[in-house]
């Protein structure tokens, strides 16, 4: 299939006429931009308004340093992807940490503001008039002036950009991106840092932009702002939602199917009605609101539930290496003496205990007795205000998850921050995203291939433990309250813990999937894994548990094995209320 | 600087900013209840200034034929509800009969132009917007980008791209400490203020207002409380056609309409409205009036760079909100 298209690609120019060839050339420059979009928007979840302006940065670049110094094209194409470089690291710094609908504003914001400067700025960039002239692109000598000849750069830069955005988006880069949109916590706690990984997907996208900017400067061989306005943007963010924001071959086909129907209305639409005005506009937006009624989602995603689905086989071979030091410290977790309040109200105070290695420890208490915070405050999600946290002799007090994380303090959610969207075996992958670390530049050029599939083997693994296995290619969302659980579980372990925190694995399952979990939960502890379970089922915990610690009212009111803590008085009075 | 320089770029800088603020309101009450940002407002804006112009040369504009057909094809979709399709029929036509009223009677036309635009909001929800319950914030976007689309093509099929100026409602100047400013501005600045009070006080205080601000927050638990999400959104839609509308009279007079203007009035009132972070009235007042008087001074000093200046500015704004404001919600 594959390679029928592309020899289709290669025979395309040769046999369409010239206005066809034309249109093609402009194809594969929307492509660019969309595919860009379709990473930072539809797996990222940043909403662009400004990919355009992106576009000129490097058409401007390149066509200024052609036309004043004379720089050959090639050149101008490192410059101009080197000045996209910076425009979006200055403007993703400035623009990635926004919340909500700020950040698509922001794109607006500096997407009108450069555009404006590319039409004002009369001196340097020749205001509205633009820059003519622009030299072509020279191939050993060969000039690419005729749209065949032009069909193979653009496409052949667009396959390369696309593979290469392609190997990403199924890499741990891109399974945490994808994670990233969803939840930024649970990215966090499997070692994402958040802010550098939305900074490099925009960044990545704005080179795309970029490297459509200068194949169109080259192409058309003259440069106004209109082509990089904030209307540009906005109908590139168009193709990209018609397509299928979400879907990688949606970015073809919304790039290709909106290309083309803006050029057939404007010959068609004057057929039909006998005369010819602004028709096209309107039948051009009826189409796309009749599209999205059709296909909320976009078209491809549309078209791939119509499609027989391909089941791959099991993830075969070697795992990842396992924690090359013996964990020999007697003592994993010490917790001393930690405070955390909220306004007012006092939800941890001087909390101190400890958890031995290889034992199962619970941290039981009635409902508010703090219990979860205690667990936030573990795990790095919140920063205690007095106290010290120490994990394996270090003190962790306060460091963020994806640092901790790495060190083998591994947790699950008590809701399980799963992603729907991805497979089982995805989900269960983000979990080996510390154990490796092939770069994005790596990723990109396909280098991390041994590294992903012992990934994806040590992931099949984990789930093999939990009794998921036979699920690995379904979608998460597919899943039951309870296999979530045992995904979440399954998740942790192939993040290879030292010691795991679970989250009130028990809350909402019944009773033989509680059962279940309990017993492995012993399985894992007899491999050798450490557990702290977070949980206010008494039963579950007491017929599960080596020891407990008991919070009330946010400080400790016991510790010991379960049958002594069952017998004290305070912990009696705690949860029946004062019968002696 | 000149203080009367100063104060003639302020006043500007406030009437403009009313404009925006009007805007920013509809904007943020069409999405505080529908999550959808309803771009084609600029065009429906526009339409009805020039529905009256045409109206006060004695002819008949094409959205009087615009409104009663998309009231004719809610009340085919509504066909089985009992008597909701008749109710529509009869709306449909009252607008042509409006039409023809307001062609005949100059003095009506001001009125009439209002009450033609005002159902293509609300059909506009039922026909494009209900099919699509519960879609992403994006889709809802490109959605609203497409019917802008097809609304300014329309524009430019009734209206033709001239520019039309219109009679002030309230004639002449007045004097503020020293300045003369037009008398249809203050008419604007006011209805940008009452319209704020009331849009407050109805979501705050009455109880209509507060269940369509729930079934903004959570679709489901409003339809447990018996709170109906389509009419919330319909009424929203309407409230904000109402308002738009209103906005687009009142200015008129003030500066030349012409169809291709609702764009970028849509885009300033919505960085008013982002500014307001797309939830509170007086802030969406606020970032109006920001927008309007940084635009007019900008104007001044280096007028090819207006625009970019505005937009540029809004960053550091941005940034500030997104630190200071404790929005959980990290969606889309």
């Amino acid at each position: 299939m594959t390679a029928v298209l592309l020899l289709l690609l290669l025979v395309l120019p040769w046999i369409v006429p010239p206005f066809y060839q034309t249109l093609f050339v402009f194809y594969a420059i929307a492509t660019l931009v969309v595919l860009g979009l379709h990473l930072l928007t539809g797996l990222a979840g940043l909403t662009s308004f400004g990919q355009a302006a992106f576009m000129g940065v490097a058409g401007y670049t390149s066509a200024l340093l052609a036309l004043r110094l004379g720089v050959s094209p090639w050149l101008g194409l490192l410059a101009g992807l080197l000045a996209t470089l910076v425009f979006a690291l200055v403007l993703g710094l400035l623009t990635v940490r926004l919340k909500g609908h700020y950040l698509p504003l922001a794109t607006i914001a500096w997407q009108v503001a450069l555009y404006i400067v590319m039409g004002s700025w009369v001196a340097l960039t020749g205001g509205r008039t633009g820059l003519s002239d622009l030299p072509p692109v020279a191939v050993f000598g060969f000039e690419l002036r005729d749209p065949r000849a032009y069909h193979y750069l653009a496409w052949g830069l667009l396959l390369l950009y696309a593979l290469g955005l392609y190997r990403l988006i199924h890499s741990r880069h891109g399974r945490m991106i994808r994670a990233l949109k969803g939840d930024a916590v649970a990215a966090a706690s499997f070692g994402a840092r958040p802010p550098s990984l939305r900074l490099w997907t925009f960044v990545l996208a704005a080179l795309g932009a970029g490297l459509a900017g200068w194949l169109y400067a080259h192409f058309v061989r003259f440069v106004n702002p209109s082509p990089f306005s904030l209307e540009a943007s906005i109908f590139y963010l168009i193709m990209a939602v018609v397509g299928g924001v979400g879907s990688f071959a949606g970015a073809f086909l919304g790039a290709g199917l909106l290309t083309g129907l803006e050029q057939w209305l404007k010959d068609l639409v004057p057929l039909v009605l006998g005369k010819s005005g602004n028709y096209e506009v309107i039948a051009y937006g009826l189409i796309l609101v009749a599209i999205l009624h059709l296909a909320p989602r976009g078209l491809w995603p549309w078209i791939e539930a119509r499609l027989p689905r391909r089941v791959p086989d099991p993830p075969e071979g070697e795992g990842l290496p396992a924690r090359a030091e013996p964990v020999e410290e007697e003592i994993l977790l010490e917790v001393e003496g930690i405070c955390k309040s909220f306004g007012g109200l006092l939800a941890v105070n001087r909390l101190s205990f400890s958890v031995r290695r290889g034992e199962i420890l619970g941290l039981i208490g009635p409902n508010g007795a703090g219990k979860s915070t205690t667990f936030h405050l573990i795990a790095g999600v919140l920063r205690p205000d007095r106290g010290r946290v120490r994990f394996r002799g270090q003190e962790i007090t306060g460091r963020f998850p994806f640092e901790t994380v790495r060190m083998g303090l591994v947790r699950t959610f008590q809701h399980p921050h799963l992603f729907p969207e991805m497979t089982v075996l995805e989900n269960a992958m983000l979990g080996t995203y510390p154990r490796t670390r092939a770069p994005m530049l790596a990723s990109m050029l396909g280098l991390d291939r041994t590294e992903e599939r012992r990934a994806a083997v040590e992931a099949f693994r984990a789930l093999e433990r939990v009794g998921l296995a036979e699920k690995a290619f379904l979608k998460a969302g597919a899943l039951s309250l309870g296999e979530q659980r045992k995904l979440e579980v399954a998740r942790a372990l192939a993040a290879d813990p030292v010691l795991l925190l679970l989250d009130e694995p028990a809350a909402g399952l019944r009773a033989g999937e509680k059962r279940a979990l309990a017993a492995l939960i012993r399985r894992l502890r007899d491999e050798g894994i450490t557990v702290l379970l977070v949980d206010h089922d008494m039963e579950l915990v007491m017929r599960l548990v080596d020891r407990v610690v008991v919070m009330h009212y946010g400080e400790k009111i016991a510790e010991g094995p379960p049958e002594a803590v069952q017998r004290d008085p305070a912990v009696r009075e705690a949860y029946l209320g004062g019968v002696t | 600087m000149d203080p009367l320089i100063f104060g003639f770029l302020l006043s500007d800088g406030l009437i403009n900013g009313a404009l925006y603020a009007l805007v920013a309101l509809a904007l943020v009450l069409v999405f505080a209840v529908t999550r959808a940002i309803l771009i084609p407002l600029g065009e429906w804006v526009l339409f009805a200034p020039l529905t009256q112009a045409m109206l006060l040369e004695g002819k008949l504009p094409g959205t009087v034929w615009l409104s009663a057909g998309l009231l004719l094809i809610w009340a085919g979709l509504d066909r089985r509800r009992g008597r909701t399709p008749l109710w529509l029929f009869l709306a449909a036509l009252g607008v042509v009969g409006v039409g023809f009223l307001g062609r005949s009677v100059p003095a009506l036309a001001f009125l009439a132009a209002l009450l033609v635009v005002l159902p293509i909001g609300p059909a506009s929800f039922r026909i494009f917007f209900e099919p699509l319950p519960g879609a992403s914030v994006l889709v809802y976007l490109i959605l609203a980008v497409g019917l802008h689309f097809v609304f300014q093509g329309l524009g430019l099929a009734f209206f033709g791209p001239e520019q039309f100026r219109l009679p002030a409602l309230w004639p002449g100047e007045a004097a503020l400490a020293g300045l003369p400013v037009p008398r249809q501005g203050i008419l604007l600045i006011l209805a940008a203020a009452v319209l704020m009070v009331l849009l407050y006080l109805f979501f705050r205080r009455s109880l209509y207002g507060k269940a369509l601000r729930a079934a903004a927050v959570n679709r489901i638990g409003a339809r447990l409380a018996g709170i109906s999400v389509r009419e919330a959104g319909r009424v929203a839609f309407l409230l904000a056609t109402g308002i738009g509308a209103l906005a687009g009279l009142l200015v008129a007079p003030l500066s030349n309409a012409s169809y291709e203007m609702g764009f970028l009035l849509g885009l300033k009132g919505f960085v008013a409205a982002i500014v307001a972070g797309l939830v509170s009235y007086p802030l969406a007042v606020a970032g109006g009036v920001l927008v309007g008087v940084l635009e007019s001074f900008s104007s001044f000093f280096a007028s090819a760079y207006k625009e970019a200046i505005v937009f540029a500015l809004l960053l550091p704004v941005l940034a500030w909100r997104s630190v200071s404001s404790r929005v959980l919600e990290e969606e889309e």
